[in-house]
């Protein structure tokens, strides 16, 4: 029944893929991308990734939509019809196919125990969180202590992207911007979706929070819920408009969170050194091992949630600041 | 009959008319004429048929936490739905799509 499951959600994903690359409206292709996202979400979340599935459907469907569509209103709404020639595409992508088809002959078979990927450290991971870190659910004791190091560079390439796109998109800021009063106002002429947004909103943080500091018991941490916590103030900014968004998480403190969160990951590797433990070696942090394992996973979460949410907040305000070319 | 056989009976019942409903809602999005009368169809979708899909769920869940988890989740789609097809209606008659004055049977192509 799985496999029924799966091999529908696979082949909409493709005829989504294919509609995305033929569609030449890009406001369709945004839309289609948000549905490809949440279709590979639930995928995820037939194959046991609930984690994965749950960053998916925030950051895929949820934030990127909302960033490609600020990106669109400074662009036209239609694809430039290019006319090159394809065959050199054609040629190259058919060869990739067929290589990589062939490749998948040498993989084990889809859910086989026996595969490389299950017997490597997965046993080990299993064995070890159950009584060195004691938090039921094993990825977040993967992302968070067994494979730290990975997870603060993970936390620094996001932070890295949002510098990147901030000094992209706000070069001009400085400047004094003439902008329309209608620009800044959202929807707040529309009444309904207003208070039903306004209504939702403390709830949407609400389940930030249990995303966050929920993370290790069931599926979530800091990536998901800086995701959730940046679309709750999202809508608010399309609800009540860019300034009053601004007003309520200003731009220097949404700077500061960039800053800090991967600080704060950082620095709790640096005190578990100053402590005599290696870098990002939790047990150190409290005289109970295990509690200190506990008490480093609670904190580097932390520090990624406040970073996502700081770098997505900033890059929306970035593109929504910005003035139609 | 027993009981659970009953409350069997009455979910799939629940839920396939809920899907009946999300079949009708695909069809109406296809075949209606103009925006608003699609949209009206497509809202069938996100009011009637999650109510029977989640009702039926919840009678084969019974009195659990996971109930709790799909009544909060129904009323959010109760709640975010209309608000969807509220704001998909005043964005596009703010853009200037009007309703053209067709017959059902006269679509614009012809």
């Amino acid at each position: 029944m799985t496999a029924v499951f799966s091999i529908f959600l696979l082949t909409l994903l493709i005829i989504t893929a294919i509609a995305i690359v033929r569609i030449s409206n890009l406001f369709a292709a945004v839309m289609l991308s948000g549905i490809f996202s949440l279709l590979l979400a639930a995928n995820f979340f037939v194959l046991d990734a609930a984690d994965v599935a749950l960053t998916e459907a925030a950051v895929g469907a949820g934030i990127s939509t909302v960033l490609f569509l600020s990106a669109l209103a400074m662009t036209a709404e239609h694809e430039r019809s290019v006319s090159t020639n394809r065959g050199i595409a054609l040629i190259v992508v058919i060869t990739t196919t067929i290589a990589i088809i062939y490749a998948t002959f040498d993989k084990p078979a889809f859910g086989d125990p026996a595969a490389p990927i299950h017997q490597h450290v997965a046993p080990w991971y299993l064995d070890t969180t159950r009584y060195a870190i004691e938090i039921p659910n094993v990825v977040t004791a993967v992302l968070g202590t067994f494979r730290g190091y990975d997870t603060l560079g993970e936390v620094f390439v996001v932070f890295t992207a949002g510098i990147g796109v901030m000094f992209l998109l706000s070069a001009r800021s400085g400047s004094k911007r003439q902008r329309l009063p209608q620009a800044s106002e959202g929807l707040r002429h529309y009444l309904v979706p207003r208070v039903v947004g306004r209504m939702l909103i403390p709830f949407i943080l609400l389940f930030a929070l249990y995303v966050q500091f929920h993370g290790e018991y069931s599926p979530g941490g800091g990536f998901q819920a800086g995701a959730i916590f940046a679309a709750a103030i999202i809508l608010y900014a399309l609800l009540e408009g860019e300034d009053r968004a601004l007003v309520a998480l200003p731009r220097s403190w949404l700077t500061t969170m960039m800053v800090g969160g991967a600080l704060l990951y950082g620095g709790v590797g640096v005190v578990c050194m100053l402590l005599g433990g290696n870098f990002l070696d939790y047990s150190v942090l409290s005289s109970n091992p295990v509690a200190g394992q506990q008490l480093g996973i609670l904190l580097i979460e932390a520090g990624v949630g406040i970073t996502v949410t700081g770098v997505l907040l900033n890059i929306y305000h970035a593109f929504a600041a910005r003035d139609k070319f | 009959m027993t009981l659970a056989t009953i409350v069997d009976i009455a979910s799939w019942l629940l839920m396939s008319a809920g899907g009946l409903f999300v079949l009708i809602g695909g069809i109406g999005a296809l075949r209606m004429p103009d925006l608003y009368t699609r949209m009206h169809a497509a809202s069938v979708t996100d009011s009637i048929a999650p109510i029977l899909i989640i009702t039926g769920i919840v009678l084969q869940a019974g009195f659990t936490l996971a109930s709790i988890k799909l009544i909060a989740i129904l009323l959010f789609l109760l709640l975010t739905g209309p608000t969807a097809t509220n704001a998909l209606a005043s964005a596009a008659l703010l853009a200037g799509n009007r309703t053209e004055q067709a017959t059902p049977y006269t679509s614009k192509d012809d």
